[in-house]
């Protein structure tokens, strides 16, 4: 019964998207009046979605072995959390969380908008609708998460190990609320574009909808890259995977699009671009999950290979893309756009960093597809990896860095040259530290070198706009746009860090030998077997020393039964220098058990960077929403 | 206590989850002892592609034949041979595939040349946003 | 960016369209024609490269890469103990010697023990079996995997790569590389 009405909700989510389509379209045609029923109908969209998905979580968490889902990826054994979430670790329930986070996005987009005008409003919410329509087909028709199974199996197959995490319950609904949340920038650009006007009052519209999709991006792609590092055994962080890539993209393209979007909004200009970066970041999106589960690129992280899907995603994918890039070709000439701007002043500033950011997405789209693209044209396979990406983004991402200093200090419309006076010291500090690299680092690369440079160099820079002004009388968006570039700084310097830093040792060790790994003493005292609520393991026992006290890892290998497999369980410790990350391997004939140990100095800025940005955004986000409560409480 | 000596032993047992009868070749999970052959070794095995698995280095991967094509560079870097030379003759054997560096063959050309016209192209799209400093 | 509806305008707006267009062309391409993921050898045409493994059983002789240049075509099979598909090769290779094809062996990381109950239970075609324990071999080959078998001319030089098991229905065509090598 549960899952039959969660079907039914998304039939009738499907049908209301139709109807609302319709609606839209006469509305905006001038037919009809439908501002009303439009909404209504996107809200009421929205939460059918959010029932269906409610449903589906239920039959996974009373493991209903009836429907096929449930019998294919859960376990009565599992623990509940994991049932929960197991729900989303497979491709027709992420594919639902998907619709969901859509009709919710459009049912938010519905209720919360006041400030534009009713023909661009409902121009979006059609857009949205059409949105919707063709991935409730994709759901309904091709991935339906409630298709029953009769009988019902007597156990379910389990969900894979790897998934059996926290960062399953965290990593995949951040991610959607990130990347369908662009779906509402999408369709505001095309309602704009459709039947309205691309000025400030969009622009202020769209802010805080790209800002928050673009915090949960922030947020996801930097869980999903801790969750990697930890789960994976390997060390390390970043892989330039597709899939990873494929997360990556509409990130890029969201910061570029944010930006922009201040441009427009305080200057009123740089409209095509921005309407252009709106429809490229959500057509990032639906080409990311197209990537992801149709299976045409090979990656550690793929979690659904289908081609029968991955088809019909490339038709819905065709038709909006082309639609959108067709619908702005046309409408483009009629946006006027304003004066040419001063060459140093903050929009001058935000243009080179969207040119910066642009480049950047260019590169990692065109060497994500390039193998394919290769293939099709000449028959002859390549790889490209990160050699390629390292080497072409990074020194990309040191100029953005140096922009980052820069621009914060810069004033609207303003010639701002005195004003880079206040970069002296910053300019001081990662001139210094470079020379400082080269003799204490000579034997790590140049990027490495130049990220700790400039890391030294930006950490004080961003925090200059604060110094000199009272903390309680500056505006919330000023704290938010010095923390998330503060975090941006502070990510740089833990990724330089553990590219000079790292120190690893892989070594065979017999129970009560000592190895060292940088300044730790490690001593493996012996392995015990352990066993957890569906896994036995083999755990080993690591007493570190560097000085004064003992730290004690544990690092396991895991066997589970349901599917049976085998993973390596990393014991990390964290201080506030660094990590060290231990894995333990196989034992040989001698009874000499593989270790693996890394000691990666301040590798955690990376993440608490990127955690600090994502709390910037909020503090942005919190400063617009309190500004524009004030203006509703005043009228 | 026999509980504890079972289950360890039942685990222990459970490792016939590897694929071949031998176990991983003598360089596959050691170091070689000069640091600096050993960083040249490990740069060389991040950017070779793992034949067996999907979309993985050598250095990151467990499967056996990535621990024999390590054991193999780090033999080889031990000897004395440049990490380009083990580059190309294991891209003589699999092709440019096996590579995660892209090479200098002219298939590659537009890729290297990507980032250089998209900052050329897109400068001079912008270059028409910003006034001319009247003199 | 340009002004309104210039030339330079106008094929800037068509841009996005025309590679959306190619690149969704290109994944459609894919989707019908998906990825052949079987790695092959780019040493086919070529001298086999020098190896020289020890006998992979006592009492077997060993095998060296000049052994495979005899004047007559011969295979060279990569085969394993561990290897399930292998068994299944095991008769057709057999049925390929009966037929005067001479065959020699390379046994990918195994143990003498194993090799010889291999050999015991599904029959030894091979003249002589080398052993590889550490893929040495198989990687100067430019081999991926087990169970994998060349053709090799009289000169000793690789005319064709067999990836995976060969199956009753392939043997014409293995005969027929082999008619080719003379």
């Amino acid at each position: 019964m549960i899952a039959e009405a969660g079907l039914a909700a998304l039939w009738l989510a499907a049908a209301l998207s139709l109807l609302g389509l319709f609606l839209s379209i006469a509305h905006v045609r001038g037919t009809l009046e439908a501002d009303k029923a439009v909404r209504a109908l996107a809200i009421v969209q929205g939460l059918l979605c959010l029932f269906a998905f409610a449903m589906l979580l239920l039959v996974f968490a009373r493991t209903d072995l009836s429907v096929a889902l449930v019998a294919e990826n859960s376990h009565s054994a599992k623990p509940l959390i994991y049932k929960v979430a197991g729900a989303w670790g497979n491709h027709e329930g992420s594919m639902l969380l998907w619709v969901t986070v859509l009709g919710l996005s459009g049912a938010a987009l519905a209720a919360l908008s006041h400030r534009l005008p009713s023909r661009t409003l409902i121009a979006a919410l059609g857009a949205q609708a059409a949105l919707a329509l063709g991935f409730h087909a994709f759901l309904l028709f091709a991935s339906n998460p409630f298709a029953r199974l009769n009988p019902p199996a007597p156990e379910g197959r389990g969900l894979n190990p790897l998934l059996q995490d926290p960062g399953l319950a965290f990593h995949p609904p951040t991610l959607y609320l990130g990347y369908v949340g662009l779906s509402v920038a999408f369709s505001l650009a095309v309602g704009a574009l459709l039947g309205g006007e691309v000025n400030r009052q969009l622009a202020r519209a769209m802010r805080p909808w790209v800002l928050g999709a673009w915090i949960f991006l922030t947020l996801g792609i930097t869980a999903g890259s801790y969750w990697a590092y930890y789960e994976l055994g390997w060390g390390g962080w970043w892989f330039w995977d597709p899939v990873e890539n494929a997360s990556l993209m509409p990130w890029l393209a969201a910061t570029a699009l944010l930006h922009s979007v201040a441009v427009l909004a305080a200057r009123n200009a740089l409209k095509a671009w921005t309407m252009m970066l709106a429809v490229i970041a959500f057509s990032m999106s639906m080409i990311g999950t197209f990537l992801v589960r149709s299976g045409i690129l090979t990656s550690v992280h793929a979690f659904a290979v289908d081609p029968l899907r991955g088809s019909f995603i490339l038709g819905l994918l065709a038709v909006y893309v082309t639609a959108a890039f067709l619908l702005f070709a046309v409408r483009a000439p009629t946006l006027r756009e304003g004066a040419p701007f001063e060459p140093v002043s903050r929009e001058a500033a935000i243009v080179a960093n969207n040119l910066l950011l642009t480049v950047i997405l260019g590169v990692v789209f065109i060497g994500t597809l390039y193998p394919l693209l290769a293939e099709a044209t000449t028959g002859e396979k390549l790889s490209v990896g990160a050699p390629y990406f390292n080497a072409v983004a990074g020194p990309l991402a040191i100029l953005l860095g140096i922009l980052l200093a820069v621009g914060p200090l810069l004033s609207w419309r303003r010639e701002g040259r005195p004003v880079l006076r206040r970069l002296a010291l910053p300019g001081l500090f990662a001139a210094t530290a470079l020379a400082i690299t080269f003799f204490a680092i000579p034997q790590s690369g140049l990027l490495p070198k130049f990220g700790l440079a400039l890391a030294a160099g930006l950490i004080p820079a961003t925090i200059i706009p604060l110094i000199g002004r009272n903390p309680l009388r500056t505006p919330l968006a000023t704290w938010g746009m010095a923390i998330a570039h503060l975090g941006a700084a502070v990510a740089v310097a833990g990724m330089a860090a553990d590219s000079a830093f790292t120190t690893e040792k892989l070594t065979a060790a017999k129970p009560g030998e000592t190895v060292e790994v940088g300044p730790w003493l490690v001593e493996f005292t012996g392995v015990t077997p352990a066993v957890g609520p569906n896994w036995t393991a083999v755990e080993a026992e690591l007493r570190a020393t560097r000085g004064s006290g003992v730290h004690v890892l544990k690092p396991q290998t895991r066997f589970f039964t349901n599917p049976p497999t085998e993973t390596n369980e990393a014991a990390i410790d964290t201080l506030l220098s660094g990590q060290l990350y231990t894995v333990v391997g196989r034992s040989d004939a001698e009874g000499r058990w593989q270790l693996r140990l890394w000691w990666k100095p301040l590798v955690t800025l990376i993440w608490f960077g990127g955690g600090l940005i994502g709390l910037g955004g909020l503090l942005a986000l919190a400063g617009h929403a309190r500004r524009a409560w004030r203006r509703r409480m005043a009228q | 206590m026999r509980a504890m000596a079972f289950a360890l032993a039942l685990v222990l047992a459970a490792p016939a989850l590897a694929d071949s009868n031998l176990p991983p070749a003598y360089w596959a999970y050691r170091q070689l002892p000069d640091p600096k052959q050993e960083e040249k070794a490990q740069a060389l095995m991040e950017e070779l592609r793992c034949l067996v698995c999907q979309g993985q280095s050598i250095a990151d991967s467990d499967a056996d034949l990535a621990g024999d094509m390590r054991d193999l560079v780090r033999r080889r870097i031990a000897a004395g041979e440049k990490p380009e030379a083990i580059r190309a003759w294991l891209i003589e054997r699999y092709g440019d595939w096996i590579s995660y560096r892209p090479t200098a063959e002219p298939i590659n050309w537009p890729l290297w040349a990507a980032p250089v016209i998209l900052l050329i192209f897109g400068g001079a799209m912008v270059a028409g946003r910003i006034r001319r400093k009247r003199s | 960016m340009a002004e309104a509806d210039g030339p330079v305008s106008r094929a800037l707006r068509l841009l996005p369209i025309i590679l959306t267009v190619w690149i969704l062309g290109t994944f459609a391409w894919r989707l019908i024609q998906p990825d052949d993921p079987t790695i092959r050898s780019q040493l086919v045409n070529r001298e086999v490269p020098a190896f020289d493994l020890p006998a992979a059983v006592p009492g077997a002789t060993g095998l060296k890469s000049a052994d495979l240049a005899t004047g007559r075509p011969r295979l060279l099979n990569l085969f394993a103990s561990w290897c399930v598909p292998c068994v299944a090769e095991a008769p057709v290779l057999a049925e390929i010697h009966r037929r005067g094809v001479e065959i020699d062996g390379i046994a990918i990381r195994d143990t003498p023990g194993a090799v010889g109950a291999f050999l015991g239970r599904h029959g030894n075609p091979y003249s002589r079996i080398g052993s590889d324990p550490t893929s040495r071999a198989q990687l100067a080959l430019g081999s991926a995997g087990v169970p994998e078998t060349f053709v090799i001319d009289g000169k000793g030089v690789m005319r064709l790569q067999h990836v995976g098991p060969i199956y009753e229905s392939d043997i014409p065509a293995i005969l027929e590389a082999l008619e080719k090598a003379r």
